[in-house]
């Protein structure tokens, strides 16, 4: 029976309500008295010299009230990196300055030069257009392997040349995995692109800075993940606020995907000019901007091998990659393709030595940073793709090599540092088999055939990593920030809850799902209990939402905030009953005396901590208020077994996906319907990197897919029916429910077992094709399949 | 994008030079262009309204004439601003060449590039663009020195001279 409440209980999501009545209050909605308009003029190069900005014309329109350049931040800091990389020769990486507006140069398309302040959008953009810049264009290093050979162009005059760091994982292991690949009896070696994609959430950022005089205070409307990493990262490094006088604030906010973490320069622009002006200053992205100015994702070049014996298992792994950086570093960029990417190289496989080497290379291109799975996705990619190709080389069927393979004893140490604690790799291989009626594939790629298709089946198995953590090894690795979570239980005096949190909703659906955790623990309705997120004066310090962290931080840290709630709740309760708290029980909503009929409602315990009239004040406070501070002791592994199955026209070169399998293991489910939505939600993602978007740009560094007439985002007619379970669960062994997020599986798992589709239809119908770089458009399927 | 072709025009090597060079003639040739002044020798400023794709701008630039062989080859290169819609560049090496019945070969190669917004919204559009201004150009070209197409039947002495070889001749 499906429960009605509480933990695993599909609960209808309320903040939808708001949501689908257009009632949502996201930053744009935010507009205040008096408020004034920010337009930022860009780079249409991608590398050049600013010779001059002449503001005059400008300055000169109706309704404006102040150009900035780059000379009205000299005396504010960049925009700093939150994660510093120490490569495989002991040394950090190499860290270029990024100014809030472009100083002397501009190093990409989109790069920010000057910004108009003026009355409304209009006048803003009109004079934001009249501005005369002279710039100087210069030669630009697009092509990753081109910006690392000798004499290239470097996008960082002040840098010794375009490489950010040179990383190796594990680097003691590089000697021997190179001889185990040496000697092995097979190696099975793939070159492949992991293409480069724009984010694209419904919601273009958005901005908006407010400064109070009388109180000194500054605040900023942002669209944010995690205002509290936005407050410090802001405050401390680019302006010099002290965070008691800084509020940020991320309300209603349409999708992140990742690009919505980073700090970015119109965040501390608004902020900032706020108090220049003297007056609020908003600034709304257009979509054309969100292309060259939002964080991009993924677009690594890898080559990876992986060495076999005779009978298939795996001995050793081997990979390299080059990993764009972009122009500048993102602010968790250098973390994405090293710590997020590496350990996940062994996948669900006990190969016992792995080597890892990755260049990350600047480029005049858009800051390239986290996007859903972030690393996770590359890794994954990577090592389901050349598995699949080492079962087609071996004439191993594609599943018994992953089985063949995989780990069966938990906990297991990897040899890429990281210690899985659960898993069951062949109760979900089992499960997406018999969910895809895999035995009945034959019958339909027949019926294919007799229509005149290809059609094929593919698999991946993927491993994640979710809730980085602890803070105290992330620190060692290099993170310039804790990976904690915080949660603040506030019980009102008739028993009603405010949880704050310091995780984010933006569209995970956290005010239910949190709301069901509290509402469980207590036996009280889930109407009782409000999530609150999003604001700097209301949540304790606390990290956001990424990564899948919230449940298994942001929730653990709830849970141990109101663990504390009940423990003096049950004194309290002691207290009214007369007898010692060791015997009071809390159940539906009630504490009792274990053994007898005495018993004290929730609302009468909760009074009587804020009316204190008969109440042990000698023993405990009044008041029923508790934080908790979470920091995990690992992170949490989902795995899970995806399948897809395609049709390929053989005339066109299209793929259609005809079906689509996840059988993933999240370990404990809050809520069924949030999580079986979170997988959707990631697959489109996923598929829609696999056979859609590309982020291209040409050789001189224009944006060449920035609009949506040029870079394809899937839509419901590209994505079959999913078909998603999460039966298979082995819980979580270190947080106290047993969770291990789910917000990232669809879009690591799916690029790979669609791919691994194609290529099984094209091979099934007598073509001799082992790769083909995502996205497969029909262009690229039927060019391979035509030589 | 790079793009190559050829015009048989019915006018000496000579008074295609003539025209090729005159700001007149390129203010009346060049599709959307509002002004152009100069020389040959000190340049030509433009400015020119075109709509690329959905990005319809003003773009304002410099054109130089270089490499100059009077009546042989020059090479023409422009490179506009259009503001927020971005820039254009681009260039067409030119030759020319006698007929054998007394007219021009006009021979080009033209290269041309665009950045910002052109490049985001219009890059797949910019190829037949590119085209479509270069024939239009030397479609026009064509026209001022040889005047519109005739009758067939039209004896040969009433065929109307182009407003430009009605001028130099």
């Amino acid at each position: 029976m499906p429960k009605d409440g509480g933990i695993g209980a599909s609960s209808k999501r309320r903040e939808d309500l708001r949501f689908l009545t257009g009632r949502g209050k996201y930053t744009d909605d935010i507009n205040l008295q008096n408020q004034t308009h920010a337009y930022f003029v860009r780079s249409d190069v991608a590398h050049g010299t600013i010779n001059s900005i002449d503001t005059s014309a400008a300055e000169a329109m109706p309704g404006v009230l102040r150009v900035f350049t780059a000379k009205d931040f000299e005396a504010v800091g960049g925009i700093p990196c939150g994660w510093q990389i120490t490569d495989r020769h002991g040394e950090v990486m190499q860290e270029p300055k990024h100014p809030v507006l472009a100083e002397g140069k501009v190093r990409h398309v989109g790069d920010p030069i000057a910004v108009v302040v003026a009355e409304t959008q209009a006048q803003a953009r009109d004079a934001g257009e009249a501005l005369d810049i002279d710039i100087t264009e210069l030669p630009a290093v697009i092509d990753m392997r081109d910006a690392l050979k000798d004499g290239a162009t470097k996008v960082h005059d002040d840098l010794t040349s375009n490489l950010c760091y040179d990383w190796g994982f594990v680097e003691e292991n590089r000697d021997a995995v190179d001889e185990a690949i040496k000697g092995a009896h097979h190696v099975t070696t793939l070159e492949l692109t992991n293409n480069r994609l724009v984010a694209n959430p419904m919601e273009p950022r958005v901005a908006v800075g407010d400064y109070d005089f009388s109180t000194d205070e500054h605040t900023l409307y942002t669209t944010s993940q995690n205002p509290h990493v936005i407050r410090l990262l802001m405050g401390a490094f680019v302006l010099g606020i002290p965070e008691h006088k800084l509020r940020v604030v991320a309300p209603d906010v349409g999708g992140g995907f990742g690009t919505k973490i980073f700090h970015y320069a119109e965040e501390a622009f608004c902020t900032f000019a706020a108090k220049e002006i003297g007056r609020p200053v908003k600034w709304t992205s257009s979509r054309s901007e969100a292309f060259m100015s939002d964080a991009h994702g993924r677009d690594h070049v890898t080559k990876i091998e992986l060495a076999l014996d005779k009978d298939g298992n795996f001995l050793a792994l081997r990979t390299d990659t080059l990993a764009n950086m972009g122009a500048y570093l993102s602010t968790f960029a250098p973390s994405v393709p090293t710590w997020l990417h590496g350990t996940l190289m062994a996948g669900n496989y006990k190969t016992p030595l792995i080597y890892v080497n990755v260049k990350a290379v600047f480029t005049n291109t858009v800051p390239v940073d986290a996007y859903r799975g972030a690393g996770r996705p590359e890794a994954t990619f990577q090592l389901e793709r050349v598995v699949d190709k080492a079962a087609r080389e071996m004439g191993i069927d594609p599943v018994e090599l992953r089985r063949k393979n995989f780990i069966t004893e938990f906990p297991y140490a990897t040899p890429v540092a990281v210690e899985y604690d659960t898993g069951d790799y062949h109760a979900t291989m089992d499960k997406l088999l018999e969910m895809s009626d895999h035995a009945g594939f034959d019958t339909r790629a027949a019926e294919s055939k007799k229509n005149g298709k290809l059609r094929g089946f593919g698999i991946s198995h993927y491993i994640e990593a979710c809730g980085i953590a602890p803070s105290n090894l992330v620190g060692q690795l290099g993170a310039r920030a804790g990976l904690y979570e915080s949660a603040t239980v506030r019980v009102n005096a008739t028993g009603s809850i405010s949880v704050m949190t310091g995780s984010h909703s933006h569209g995970q659906g956290h005010e239910t799902s949190f709301a069901q955790v509290v509402a469980d623990m207590i036996g009280i309705d889930e109407s009782q209990i409000d999530i609150v997120h999003g604001d700097t004066a209301k949540t304790p310090m606390g990290m956001g939402t990424y990564g899948s962290r919230s449940i298994a931080v942001g929730g653990s840290a709830m849970v141990k905030a109101t663990e504390k709630i009940i423990n003096k709740a049950k004194k309290i309760a002691a207290h009214l009953l007369e007898a010692s708290d060791a015997d009071i029980e809390l159940k539906d909503g009630a504490f009792s005396v274990a053994g007898t009929d005495k018993s004290v409602a929730w609302g009468d315990v909760t009074l009587a901590a804020y009316v204190p009239h008969n109440y042990p004040l000698e023993d405990i406070e009044p008041g029923l208020e508790e934080t908790a501070f979470y920091d995990p002791a690992n992170f949490t592994y989902p795995s899970g077994g995806y399948g897809c199955e395609v049709e390929v026209d053989p005339e066109t070169g299209k793929v259609t996906v005809l079906g689509f399998y996840a059988a993933d293991d999240f370990g404990n489910i809050v809520n069924p319907m949030i999580v079986e939505g979170q997988v959707h939600g990631g697959l489109a993602q996923g598929i829609g990197q696999a056979l859609l978007e590309n982020c291209a740009y040409d050789a001189e560094g224009q944006i060449l897919s920035g609009s949506y007439m040029d870079y394809a985002m899937p839509r419901a007619d590209d994505l079959p029916m999913f078909n998603v379970d999460h039966s298979c669960i082995t819980p979580c062994t270190h947080n106290p429910l047993g969770v291990k997020g789910c917000g990232e599986a669809g879009a690591i798992g799916s690029p790979p077992a669609l791919v691994n589709a194609v290529i099984d239809a094209l091979q099934r119908g007598g073509h001799d094709v082992t790769h083909i770089d995502m996205p497969l458009s029909p262009d690229r399927v039927w060019a391979a399949m035509n030589g | 994008m790079e793009l190559q072709g050829h015009r048989d025009i019915d006018a000496s090597p000579a008074e295609v030079w003539i025209a090729l060079l005159d700001a007149d003639v390129l203010k009346a040739c060049v599709p959307g262009c509002q002004e152009m002044t100069g020389s040959a020798e000190e340049g030509f400023e433009a400015v020119v309204v075109q709509k690329v794709g959905p990005v319809k701008a003003t773009f304002k630039g410099a054109v130089q004439i270089t490499d100059m062989v009077p009546e042989k080859s020059c090479t023409i290169s422009g490179e506009g601003k259009g503001g927020p819609a971005g820039f254009a560049k681009g260039g067409a090496d030119v030759t020319l060449s006698p007929n054998e019945d007394g007219g021009t070969r006009l021979s080009y190669e033209v290269q041309a590039k665009v950045g910002g917004k052109l490049a985001q919204l219009g890059s797949r559009i910019i190829d037949g663009f590119a085209k479509k201004m270069a024939d239009q150009f030397f479609e026009r070209f064509q026209t001022a020195l040889e005047g519109e197409a005739e009758e067939p039947d039209a004896p040969p002495e009433e065929k109307k001279k182009g407003w430009l070889k009605r001028l130099v001749s």
